[in-house]
């Protein structure tokens, strides 16, 4: 059942072939034994069994709300859920429990999915490994893969070399890619949810700016955050897509755009597609193994009719700088929220309000937050509003220009790579700091939430040391169908290899047969 | 199809000196990631110290502590890499607000549809008094405390 599709799982629940509590429990018994990835920091077990029974009372009844209902899902833990913790990775949440779900989560509800829990994360979503969260770092499941553990040499099968997943919505990628659920909730500010896509070899979906609401995600940039899906397929993504797209009264910044529903991908005919390649995203940096991955997909659509061509965005080498600008700002806006007063952590120094609120920030905030704030509240001083934010905004227009340069001179979708490379050991991760890290490695993908285009990633191939590389499409505006079908199509072409997890298979979770899973067993 | 060795189709960039620097980038290394940790060389401008009253006025402003001077070096650091947008001319470019300026975003109407949740919005703080959140005292400024009290020791 795990290596399903969603509208398959689907099928055999109304057809009664699986119940949602077998589902279920399989599910939470896959978390317990996956532990070790740290990807969760909650796990509702109580409500997710409770919705697994209710949802089996509506197919009993031969009335399932739809797709997703009996469906296990997680959710990054800065989206708000009623009832249950919801702390950002930080200090400063630790015990907050929101009032209210966020509009993506009540929608999941609503469709009868079954909660699983609250995935972990960079503190607030600000890094691009999920390390540097309060609960520990996620670890990549491909690190304890066959498929990465065979190409090691043997004194390093000790845990010391495990692998990030990338960030910051490590959590969710691994919960999804090792099998715990069918589909997580992620954010994606800057690439916060390809990015961890590509290197646990999932597909990432980032929608259009204004196509799925924020209301409830913890908000880092008003003007670039969009909740974020990850699925073992792009036909999945298109099934959770078409539930939480579309306006939502409570989020202003959602459009009223009709949207066609169900979304269901269709067929594309591959020859009438034009695909830009952006020339100035072929850097040094780039792994020759991406750079060649890159080029033999580009060569796959020209092999079968497409019109691939090179295209120009000039500003690239200018983006990640106005990323970093815009983002330190409306971070240090967003920030200034957590004082102690109503929510959140509350410091014990009880001189004056001031004083408490320094104190609160100073304990409740990591680093790498206070860092962020403090640059921000750099840009954003008098003396520099003009030179700095105006400036990074005025930048933000010529980039938003590129790309609509490109779209008009006929390409229907970008290709560019994901990442730089592969995904690296923590112990190689972590000897940089968080700023360069993230400077680094959202390098291919924070210029598309700069112009608030959608982009997914889809897992392509492994690399010669058996992890996953993902390669970027990047769309027009609005036209997040049009792109997923791009997406399905190459993911068929691809056909990128089952992650074989020595645990589920040595007691017989999962059961592979030439690198295809055929069966699950549910006991 | 897939499986099949197909030409390659980027030029391979076997000298890292040599670089992809655009046409359009300003002189000098622009992106981070090709000199590692070190702040990018500009060619005008240096990496300049924050001096300490301006440090002193982002503490007070963002209600954060710096905590060392590692922090400030970051900042330092964060700085000069922003300073590399002032080499793109952007006269004439008017800035961008908002990615839905060219569409009309809706407001909901004014009309009361929720609400009288009092309590469960109480629930999620410290200190509450009947129906009011608790603060302390507003007219003691931060610059005294930081003479009169030890600083909060840093994480």
């Amino acid at each position: 059942m795990l290596g399903r599709t969603l509208r398959e799982v689907s099928a055999a629940l109304k057809q009664g072939q699986v119940t949602p509590t077998e589902l279920c429990k399989k599910c939470l018994s896959i978390i317990k034994k996956t532990k070790y990835l740290n990807a969760y920091i909650t796990v509702s077990e109580e409500v997710a069994l409770k919705q697994a029974e209710e949802s089996e009372k509506r197919h009993k009844q031969g009335q399932p709300l739809g797709d997703l209902d009996g469906i296990p899902v997680a959710v990054k833990d800065n989206f708000s859920t009623s009832g249950i913790e919801t702390t950002c990775a930080s200090n400063m949440l630790k015990g907050y429990i929101p009032p209210y779900n966020a509009t993506v989560v009540q929608k999941l509800l609503d469709q009868g999915a079954l909660l699983m829990g609250k995935t972990n994360l960079d503190e607030f979503a600000m890094g691009s490994g999920s390390t540097d969260g309060v609960f520990g770092p996620v670890k990549n499941p491909w690190s304890y893969s066959k498929q990465y553990r065979e190409r090691q040499r043997h004194d390093e099968h000790g845990d010391s070399h495990w692998l990030i997943t990338g960030g910051s919505s490590g959590g969710s990628a691994a919960a999804v890619a090792a099998y715990t659920c069918f589909a997580a909730l992620g954010s994606d500010t800057g690439g916060s949810t390809r990015n961890p896509a590509a290197h646990c070899g999932l597909v990432g979906f980032k929608p259009s700016y204004g196509l799925v609401s924020r209301h409830g995600l913890i908000p880092l940039v008003n003007s670039m955050d969009v909740p974020g899906i990850f699925t073992r397929c792009v036909d999945d993504t298109a099934v959770v897509l078409g539930v939480l797209a579309g306006h939502d009264p409570k989020d202003s910044t959602t459009v009223q755009d009709p949207i066609k529903l169900p979304m269901i991908l269709g067929e594309m005919d591959v020859s009438r597609l034009c695909i830009g390649i952006p020339k100035e995203y072929l850097v040094p940096e780039l792994s020759s193994e991406i750079r060649s991955l890159w080029s033999q997909a580009a060569d796959l659509f020209e092999s079968e009719g497409a019109k691939v061509i090179e295209v120009s965005l000039p500003h690239t080498c200018y983006s990640i700088v106005c990323y970093h600008v815009l983002c330190t700002s409306e971070v240090a806006s967003n920030m200034a929220r957590f004082d102690g007063l109503q929510y959140g952590h509350r410091s014990g120094i009880d001189v004056s309000t001031e004083a408490m609120y320094a104190a609160t920030r100073q304990e409740g905030f990591s680093d790498v937050v206070r860092g962020r704030i403090l640059s921000g509240n750099f840009f954003l001083l008098k003396e520099n509003y003009e030179n700095y934010f105006v400036k990074a905004q005025k930048v933000r227009r010529l980039i938003v220009r590129d790309f609509m340069n490109a779209f008009d001179s006929g390409v229907d979708v970008l290709l560019t790579p994901t990442t730089l490379s592969e995904a690296v050991p923590y112990l190689e991760f972590i000897k940089e700091d968080n700023r360069t890290r993230s400077a680094q490695d959202d390098i291919f993908t924070q210029a598309v939430n700069m112009a608030g285009l959608p982009a997914v990633s889809v897992p392509v191939a492994l690399s010669n040391q058996g992890l996953p590389i993902g390669l970027q499409f990047i769309g027009r505006a609005f036209c997040d169908q049009q792109l997923l079908t791009v997406a399905k199509w190459f993911e068929k072409q691809v056909q990128f290899p089952t992650i074989q997890l020595q645990d589920l298979m040595d007691d017989g979770s999962l059961v592979l047969e030439n690198g295809k899973l055929t069966s699950v067993s549910l006991t | 199809m897939w499986a099949r060795a197909l030409r390659v189709r980027f030029p391979v960039p076997l000298d890292r000196g040599r670089g992809f620097a655009s046409k359009a980038g300003p002189q000098g290394k622009v992106q981070e990631v090709r000199q590692g940790t070190h702040s990018p060389r500009l060619a005008s401008q240096g990496a300049g110290r924050v001096p300490a009253a301006k440090i002193e006025h982002l503490e007070r402003l963002a209600l954060v502590d710096f905590g060392s001077r590692e922090a400030v070096a970051r900042l330092e650091k964060a700085i000069a890499f922003a300073d590399q947008l002032h080499a793109l001319d952007t006269d004439g470019v008017e800035p961008l607000e908002s990615l839905l300026e060219d569409r009309c975003v809706y407001l909901r109407s004014d009309n009361v549809a929720e609400g009288n949740c009092t309590e469960e919005l109480l629930r999620n703080s410290h200190h509450v008094v009947e129906e009011y959140f608790v603060p302390l005292p507003g007219n003691v400024s931060l610059p005294d405390m930081v003479n009169k009290t030890p600083s909060p020791t840093a994480e």
